[in-house]
C-alpha cells in the first residue's frame, strides 16, 4: 500500500477536458462510494477546482492500479479514456505527497502563492472526513500538507506584493495614504478593469467615492454600487481638489488632463498628495504631471511592470518552499516507516525485557540471598508470562489485516511505544 | 564607569551592524536583535551617565565628552519612543548608524570628570541643558525619518518598487512622524533658549550676549520656525519638509560641534 496520487490540472488539460472530469459536491459523494469500491484502495480524497481535478488514494503500489482508476474516472465522467490518459499524471509514494504538498503550498497553482487553492484543499478533506472515505493515513496525509501550506506561506515570501493590476494599484495607494479610510476615489470613466480595480480599492477601506462617466446614468449606477456619487463628467476637474485617488479609464483619444491644470489643482489641493491610475490606452492623462511635486501618476505599463515584477519574486521565492517541502517529505515518512510492524514488535518484546529485570531486581534485593536455582525459575516462569501475554498482539500485528495500519497504531498507544520506532533513531 | 561606557558603545555598535544587515538583506530576526542590541547599549549608557552625575554631583554635560555622550543617549531615548509608539520599519537603520557616530566621537574625546565652575553651578543647568538636549535629538531623529521619506518618496515616484519600498513604511507615516518630532523638537529648542537667558541673566546678569553658541542657536530656532510656519500656512509636506529636517539637522549638529571647534564660546564645556 502506498499513497497515490492521479489527476490533470491546467497545464496537462485544456479547459473542456477539466470541465468534463470536474466534480461538483454530490459527484464526490457519489465518486469517493466508487473508488472505494475498487479493489486494492483503502482511502480515497478527491479535489477539484477550476484547476485541477486530483484523487489522493492509499492504495496499491503496482501499475495496474493506476490503470484501473483511470478507466474508472473515464466511466464515471462518460469522457473517452484515449483523450483522458493523455491529460492525467500519476505520482506514487514520495513523489505523490511532493505533489500534494506542492499543490497545497501553491506551487503548482496558475498564480503562484495564490491562497485560494488551500481553502479548498481543506474543503476536499472534510467532505473525504464527513463520507469517511478517508482514513489514518490520508487524515495523517492532508494534515501534514494543511501544515506545510502554513509553513510556506509564513516563512517564505511566496504570497506577498501584489500579482494583479487591481493589488498593485491597491498596494501603491496604501504606500502613499497609509491607511486608506479618510480618502476620497475618483472614477473617471467606467471601463472594467477600472470598475475591478475600484472594488479593490473598496474593499480596502476607501469609503468615499465619485464616479465621473459620459453617460451620467451609467455612473450614477455605479455609484450606488460603491454608496458613492455620481457627477457630470465635464465637472471632474473641480473633484480633483478633493480626490486622493484616481483612476482614468475613458476612451478619450487625446490628454483629458493637462499639466497647467493639475499644477493649478495642487494649489487648491494644498499640495495634498494624490494617486493617479490611468489605464486607458491611449492615456488619457498628460505624463509630464508626474513630475508635479506630491503627485503621483502611474500607467498601465508601470502597473504591468510592477506586476511582472512580483510574480518573478515569486518564483524566486518557491525556490525556498521546495526545501520546507522536501524536508516535511521525510518528516511524513519517518511517521509512515513507524506504522511498519517489525520494529514495533521489536520495540514491545523490548519494553517487556525491560519491565522483567526492573522487577527482577527489586525482587532479588528484597529477598536477599537467593539460590541460583531459584533465580533460574523464577526468570523462566516471567519469561513464559511475557510470551504468552504477547504472542496475540504479535500474530494480530504480523497479520495480513487489511486494517494493519489501524492496529500498528494502536498497539503503539496502547502499549505507549514512542512516535518513532527505536530502531530508526538514528536515521534523519 | 568606564566599563559602563564601552559596553554601550559596543552594544550599539552591534546594534547599528544588525541595523545595516536589516537594510541590505531585509531579515526580521534582525531587526528584533537590533533593538534587543540598542536597548542593552540604552541601558549601560543609562548606569554611565548616571554614574557620572553621582561621582561629580552636577548635570553631566560639562565636558564635550559628556555633551556629547548625553547628546547620544537623548537621541536613543527619543528613538525607542518613536519605535514604540509608531512602530516604523527600518526606523534603526536611519537612525542608529548615526547613534554610533556621535557615541564614537564622543568615545575619543577626554573622558575625566572635571570640577564645574562655581557660578554655572545652578539648578538652570538642569533645565536649560536637559530641554536643549532632547529637544536637538527629537530634531535628529527627524532627519533620520525625513531621509526615509525622501528615499520611499523617490521609490514611488520613479517606480522603483524592489524590496526597500515593501520594507518602508508609508509616506503619510513618515510625513507625520517627521512632522510630530518637528512638533516636539521646536518647543524643547524654545523652552532651552529662554531658560539658557535665564540662567545667563542670573550668573552674568545679562539675557542675551551674542556668543556664537546663543547665534548659531537662534538661527537653528528660525530654521525650524520658518519650517512649521511654511507648513502650517503655505501647505509645505511631504519632500519639502523631509529635506529641510535633514538640512536643519545639519545646523544643529555645527551648533553643537562646529561652534565649541571652531569659534571661542562661553558653551566651552571646558
Amino acid at each position: 500500500m502506498t499513497v497515490l496520487v492521479i489527476g490533470l490540472n491546467h497545464k496537462t488539460a485544456d479547459v473542456e477536458v477539466r470541465e468534463s472530469i470536474a466534480f461538483d459536491r454530490e459527484r464526490i459523494k457519489k465518486g469517493l462510494v466508487g473508488l472505494r469500491n475498487l479493489t486494492g484502495i483503502s482511502e480515497a480524497i478527491i479535489l477539484s477546482t477550476c484547476n485541477r481535478v486530483e484523487l489522493y488514494l492509499h492504495a496499491d503500489g503496482d501499475l495496474s492500479m493506476v490503470e484501473r482508476v483511470k478507466k474508472f474516472l473515464a466511466e464515471f465522467h462518460k469522457f473517452p479514456l484515449e483523450v483522458l490518459d493523455g491529460a492525467l499524471y500519476a505520482y506514487g509514494a514520495e513523489d505523490g505527497v511532493r505533489h500534494l504538498f506542492r499543490v497545497a503550498s501553491s506551487l503548482d497553482s496558475m498564480v503562484v502563492g495564490e491562497p485560494q487553492i488551500l481553502g479548498q484543499l481543506k474543503d476536499a478533506y472534510e467532505i473525504g472526513l464527513k463520507e469517511q472515505s478517508s482514513g489514518l493515513i490520508l487524515n495523517k496525509l492532508m494534515k501534514k500538507a494543511i501544515s506545510v501550506a502554513k509553513r510556506v506561506r509564513t516563512e517564505t515570501k511566496i504570497a506577498e506584493n501584489a500579482v494583479s493590476i487591481g493589488y498593485a494599484a491597491v498596494e501603491l495607494a496604501k504606500k502613499i495614504f497609509g491607511d486608506l479610510g479618510d480618502k476620497v476615489f475618483m472614477l473617471l470613466g467606467a471601463g472594467e478593469m477600472a470598475e475591478l480595480a475600484a472594488r479593490h480599492l473598496t474593499g480596502s477601506g476607501v469609503k468615499d467615492v465619485i464616479v465621473a462617466n459620459r453617460t451620467y446614468e451609467r455612473g450614477l449606477a455605479l455609484a450606488v454600487e460603491f454608496s458613492g456619487r455620481a457627477v457630470e463628467f465635464s465637472d471632474f476637474k473641480k473633484e480633483l481638489s478633493v480626490a486622493d485617488i484616481v483612476i482614468c479609464s475613458t476612451g478619450a483619444r487625446s490628454y483629458i488632463l493637462e499639466y497647467s491644470e493639475m499644477e493649478k489643482q495642487m494649489k487648491t489641493r494644498r499640495q495634498r498628495p494624490v494617486f493617479i491610475i490611468d489605464i486607458s490606452v491611449p492615456r488619457n492623462i498628460d505624463p509630464k504631471i508626474n513630475s508635479l511635486e506630491n503627485v503621483y501618476l502611474y500607467d498601465i505599463d508601470d502597473l504591468q511592470g510592477v506586476v511582472d515584477k512580483n510574480l518573478n519574486e515569486r518564483l524566486k521565492e518557491s525556490k525556498k518552499a521546495e526545501d520546507i517541502i522536501d524536508k516535511e517529505i521525510d518528516v511524513f515518512f519517518d511517521w509512515l516507516h513507524s506504522l511498519d510492524a517489525i520494529p514495533t514488535i521489536v520495540e514491545l518484546r523490548r519494553n517487556a525485557e525491560g519491565i522483567k529485570n526492573e522487577e527482577l531486581a527489586k525482587l532479588y534485593n528484597k529477598l536477599n540471598g537467593i539460590e541460583e536455582k531459584d533465580k533460574q525459575a523464577i526468570e523462566h516462569a516471567m519469561n513464559a508470562m511475557i510470551n504468552k501475554l504477547l504472542h496475540q498482539p504479535t500474530m494480530a500485528l504480523k497479520g495480513n489485516d487489511e486494517e494493519k495500519d489501524i492496529l500498528i497504531s494502536a498497539a503503539r498507544k496502547l502499549y505507549g511505544l514512542n512516535s518513532r520506532p527505536l530502531g530508526r533513531q538514528d536515521e534523519p | 564607569m568606564v566599563l559602563t561606557f564601552e559596553l554601550a558603545l559596543t552594544s550599539y555598535f552591534i546594534a547599528t551592524i544588525l541595523a545595516i544587515l536589516e537594510l541590505i538583506r531585509g531579515c526580521k530576526a534582525t531587526s528584533k536583535g537590533m533593538v534587543v542590541f540598542a536597548a542593552f547599549g540604552f541601558v549601560f549608557h543609562t548606569l554611565n551617565i548616571a554614574l557620572r552625575l553621582f561621582i561629580s554631583g552636577h548635570m553631566p554635560t560639562a565636558s564635550l565628552h559628556e555633551a556629547a555622550s548625553f547628546f547620544t543617549w537623548s537621541i536613543v531615548l527619543i528613538f525607542f519612543i518613536i519605535e514604540y509608539r509608531y512602530k516604523i520599519g527600518l526606523l534603526g537603520s536611519f537612525v542608529l548608524p548615526g547613534v554610533l557616530v556621535l557615541m564614537l566621537s564622543s568615545s575619543v574625546l577626554p573622558r575625566q570628570i572635571r570640577p564645574l565652575p562655581v557660578i554655572l553651578k545652578n539648578s538652570w543647568l538642569w533645565l536649560h541643558t536637559i530641554l536643549a538636549f532632547v529637544g536637538e535629538a527629537a530634531l535628529a531623529v527627524a532627519c533620520g525619518v525625513g531621509i526615509m521619506y525622501l528615499i520611499q518618496q523617490r521609490n514611488v515616484k520613479l517606480k522603483k518598487l524592489d524590496g526597500l519600498f515593501h520594507r518602508l513604511p508609508s509616506l503619510r507615516v513618515l510625513d507625520e512622524v517627521n512632522y510630530r518630532l518637528i512638533t516636539i523638537g521646536f518647543p524643547l529648542l524654545t523652552l532651552a533658549i529662554i531658560t539658557g537667558a535665564l540662567w545667563s541673566e542670573a550668573v552674568l546678569g545679562t539675557y542675551w550676549r551674542w556668543d556664537p553658541k546663543e547665534v548659531w542657536s537662534l538661527i537653528t530656532w528660525i530654521f525650524y520656525a520658518a519650517v512649521l510656519h511654511a507648513r502650517l500656512n503655505a501647505g509645505w509636506q511631504g519632500r519639502r519638509t523631509a529635506i529641510l529636517s535633514a538640512v536643519g539637522f545639519i545646523a544643529i549638529l555645527f551648533t553643537f560641534f562646529g561652534v565649541n571647534l571652531l569659534m571661542k564660546t562661553f558653551h566651552g564645556f571646558e
